[in-house]
C-alpha cells in the first residue's frame, strides 16, 4: 500500500500510513461520537491500562526483562497521590499543590521502579518474573497491613485532578483527552527511543548480554536506567488510574490485577508500543461486556480463555494475528511471492 | 610481517598517528600491554589454568596453540574478567584490572572476539558496529537518535568496509551468512580504539577465501594493536603472529617464535603424535 504525506514539507509527519492517519483521526473525534460511558470506562480506561502495559513492553519487549511489578509502580504513584495531596478520608492528606504532588509522585514512583531494577536484575527469564512478583505481592501486603501511611484495608478515597483552566479534568471527555495526550506523549517517546542509542543498546543487551560487556557496557547500570525510565511511563499511568477510579486501595495493586497488566502486553503483541494498547482495549471490552457473553462472576474464565487462545494460536498477540492474516490476504493477491520476506 | 595501514577517515588516521607514537613509547620504556602473573582458574576441582605466568608486548602479535581442553578459551575469559582468575594477577598497559568488571577492562583498551559469534541477532550490521564504536566513549545512555552525520556511525561504517561487510551493512545479523558473522565479530572486536584483543578462532568455519581475507585484515591492523590468537588453522595463526606460546593441560608447555615452535619435537610429538620428524 502506497504512504501518504499528511503534511508537505521536509520532516514534518512524513509517509504516515493510511491506517495510521485513520487511527489518529478516530481516536482524536472519539468523544465527538461516543456516549459518556464508551469515552469514559471503555477509551480513557484503556489508555490508562494500556500505558502501564507500555512501561512492561519496553521492559520485555525491548529489554528482555518481563517484570510483574509495573502495576505496583503505578500503584505506589497513585498512593502518593493520595497522602502527599488530598483524599477524603481524614488520614494523611498532605495537601500539597496538584502539581508538585503529581511530580513527585511520578519521581518516586521511577525510583521505586529502579529499585526494583537493581534487585531483579543480575536474574533473567523465569527468576526476573518470580522476583517482581514477589515485590508485587510483599507491596500488596505492606499497604494492606500499614495503617499510619497507606490506610491499611481501606486505602484512600476522594482524590480527583484539578479543575484547571475552568474544565474539571475528571469528566468524562476532559479525561479522555488527558489519557490520550499521555498514552500519545509516551508511545512516541517509546517508539523515538527504540532507535535512540541507549534503545539499540537496550535491545542489545536482550539479545546478548555477555557481548554487550565485551563491547564495553554496563549491562547492570544499562538495564536499571531501562526500569527507571519504565517507573516514569507507569508513574504517571498511576497518577491517572488514581484520577480515574477516584480511588485506590490495596484491591487496586493486588496479585490478580498485577497479572492483569502482563495479560494486555501478551495479548496486544509486545513487537510494537501499539500493542498494549490493543490488548487493553480488547481487555476493557471483555471485563465491561463479558457479563453478556456470560455470568459477571466468571470474567475471569472469558479472559483466561482468551489469554489462552491468543497464546496458543499467536504467541505475538493480536497484533502478530493481523500480521498474518494481512500476509494472507497478500499471498492470495499475489501468489507467486513466497512471503519469504528473504530479499 | 607487512601491515599496511587499513582505509580510514582522517579523524581516525589523526588517531591511529597519536596512537602509534603511543606505541613508540610504550615500547622504550619497555611497558607490556599484557602480563598474567600466576594466573590459576579452577572449576570446583578442575584446574582449567594453572599458574601461567606470561607477557606480551605492546603492539606484539600472538599465537597461542594448544589441543582441545588445553585451557586457551580459559585463558581469555580470566583475561577479561568473563571468568576471572581464582589466583594471580592480571595487568594491562601496567595497570593492575585482574578486580575490575570486563566492562571497564573494554574501556582501557581490551577487546575479544568468541569461539562461537556472540551478535546482536535483532538488529542491523552497522547497528552492531555503532555499538561497539559506543561501546568504548560517552554517550551509552544517550536518548537521542544518532544523526546521519554522526561521527560514530561514519565509523562504523568505514569499519564495515575494513572487513568486507559495507554491502550488507543494513542486514539483520540473523540474516548473515556463517562467514560474514566472523567477519562482523572482528569488526567488533575492532570498534572503538582497541589497543589490545583477544581473537579467540576467528577462522573456524570459513571458506578458503574468506581465511584469506581473515588473514590479510589481521594482518593490516594498525601496529600499534597487539593482540592474541586462538587458532587451530597453523596456517593462518603461524602466517599472522610473531611469537607462539603452547599449551597444554592447562599449563604453559612451550613458547617461541613460529620457526622454533614448528620445528620443535615436543610440540610435533604432543600435536602429531609419536613418530613424526
Amino acid at each position: 500500500m502506497a504512504n501518504i504525506s499528511l503534511i508537505a514539507g521536509k520532516g514534518v509527519l512524513p509517509n504516515i500510513h493510511p491506517a495510521a492517519a485513520i487511527t489518529v483521526l478516530f481516536l482524536l473525534f472519539y468523544p465527538a461520537f461516543a456516549s459518556d460511558f464508551f469515552v469514559f470506562q471503555i477509551g480513557a480506561y484503556s489508555l490508562v491500562l494500556g500505558t502501564i502495559a507500555l512501561s512492561l513492553v519496553m521492559l520485555a519487549g525491548y529489554g528482555g526483562m518481563v517484570s510483574l511489578s509495573q502495576l505496583t509502580v503505578a500503584g505506589l504513584a497513585g498512593y502518593l497521590m493520595a497522602i502527599l495531596g488530598h483524599n477524603s478520608v481524614g488520614v494523611m492528606g498532605l495537601g500539597w499543590p496538584w502539581w508538585l504532588t503529581a511530580l513527585t509522585a511520578i519521581f518516586a514512583a521511577s525510583v521505586f521502579s529502579a529499585l526494583i531494577g537493581a534487585i531483579s536484575v543480575r536474574t533473567e527469564g523465569i527468576y526476573t518474573i518470580m522476583i517482581t512478583l514477589a515485590i508485587a505481592v510483599a507491596f500488596f501486603y505492606f499497604v494492606r497491613q500499614n495503617y499510619v501511611i497507606f490506610n491499611g484495608f481501606t486505602g484512600y478515597a476522594g482524590v480527583v485532578p484539578p479543575t484547571l483552566f475552568g474544565i474539571y479534568w475528571r469528566d468524562p471527555t476532559p479525561f479522555y483527552y488527558l489519557s490520550l495526550a499521555v498514552a500519545a506523549f509516551f508511545f512516541f517517546m517509546v517508539v523515538y527511543g527504540a532507535r535512540s542509542t541507549f534503545g539499540l543498546s537496550l535491545q542489545a543487551i536482550r539479545d546478548n548480554p555477555r557481548r554487550m560487556r565485551a563491547i564495553g557496557y554496563d549491562v547492570t547500570l544499562h538495564r536499571i536506567f531501562a526500569y527507571f525510565l519504565s517507573g516514569l511511563i507507569a508513574g504517571t499511568a498511576g497518577v491517572l488510574m488514581v484520577w480515574f477510579n477516584g480511588r485506590i486501595s490495596p484491591g487496586s495493586v493486588g496479585v490478580d490485577v498485577v497479572i492483569d497488566i502482563l495479560v494486555i502486553a501478551v495479548v496486544g503483541g509486545m513487537r510494537h508500543p501499539i500493542g498494549p494498547f490493543v490488548g487493553a482495549l480488547a481487555f476493557v471490552l471483555l471485563e465491561n461486556f463479558a457479563i453478556d457473553l456470560i455470568d459477571r462472576e466468571r470474567f475471569n474464565t472469558v479472559i483466561g480463555t482468551a489469554f489462552l487462545l491468543v497464546v496458543l494460536f499467536s504467541p505475538d498477540g493480536l497484533l502478530g494475528l493481523w500480521a498474518r492474516i494481512r500476509e494472507r490476504l497478500r499471498l492470495r493477491k499475489h501468489p507467486q511471492s513466497d512471503g519469504s520476506g528473504v530479499h | 610481517m607487512a601491515r599496511s595501514a587499513a582505509k580510514i577517515p582522517s579523524a581516525v588516521e589523526v588517531d591511529l598517528v597519536l596512537r602509534t607514537d603511543a606505541l613508540t613509547r610504550l615500547q622504550s620504556t619497555g611497558q607490556y600491554a599484557l602480563e598474567l602473573e600466576a594466573v590459576s582458574r579452577h572449576f570446583g576441582a578442575l584446574v582449567a589454568l594453572a599458574d601461567i605466568n606470561l607477557t606480551v608486548k605492546a603492539g606484539e602479535r600472538r599465537a597461542v596453540l594448544g589441543s582441545n581442553g588445553a585451557g586457551k578459551t580459559t585463558l581469555f575469559n580470566a583475561i577479561t574478567g568473563d571468568f576471572p582468575p581464582t589466583t594471580g594477577r592480571v595487568r594491562l598497559f601496567g595497570e593492575d584490572v585482574t578486580d575490575l568488571p570486563v566492562h571497564e577492562r573494554i574501556r582501557r583498551g581490551l577487546r575479544r572476539t568468541y569461539q562461537i559469534s556472540l551478535l546482536f541477532d535483532g538488529l542491523s550490521v552497522v547497528d552492531n558496529v555503532y555499538l561497539a564504536c559506543r561501546g568504548a566513549s560517552r554517550g551509552r545512555l544517550s536518548l537521542r537518535r544518532p544523526k546521519p552525520d554522526d561521527a560514530m556511525t561514519h565509523v562504523a561504517e568505514t569499519l564495515l568496509d575494513a572487513v568486507h561487510l559495507g554491502a550488507v551493512r543494513d542486514s539483520l545479523v540473523a540474516e548473515l551468512s556463517h562467514g560474514q558473522q566472523r567477519q562482523l565479530e572482528i569488526a567488533l572486536a575492532l570498534a572503538g580504539a582497541p589497543r589490545f584483543i583477544l581473537f579467540d578462532e576467528p577462522a573456524a568455519g570459513l571458506s578458503p577465501t574468506e581465511r584469506s581475507e581473515l588473514i590479510e585484515i589481521l594482518q593490516s591492523l594498525p601496529p600499534h594493536i597487539g593482540f592474541i590468537i586462538i587458532e587451530h588453522d597453523m596456517d593462518v595463526a603461524l602466517r599472522v603472529a610473531e611469537s607462539v606460546t603452547m599449551m597444554h593441560n592447562g599449563r604453559i608447555f612451550k613458547e617461541g617464535n613460529p620457526k622454533e615452535i614448528e620445528s620443535d619435537p615436543d610440540v610435533q610429538e604432543l600435536y602429531l603424535g609419536g613418530g613424526h620428524a
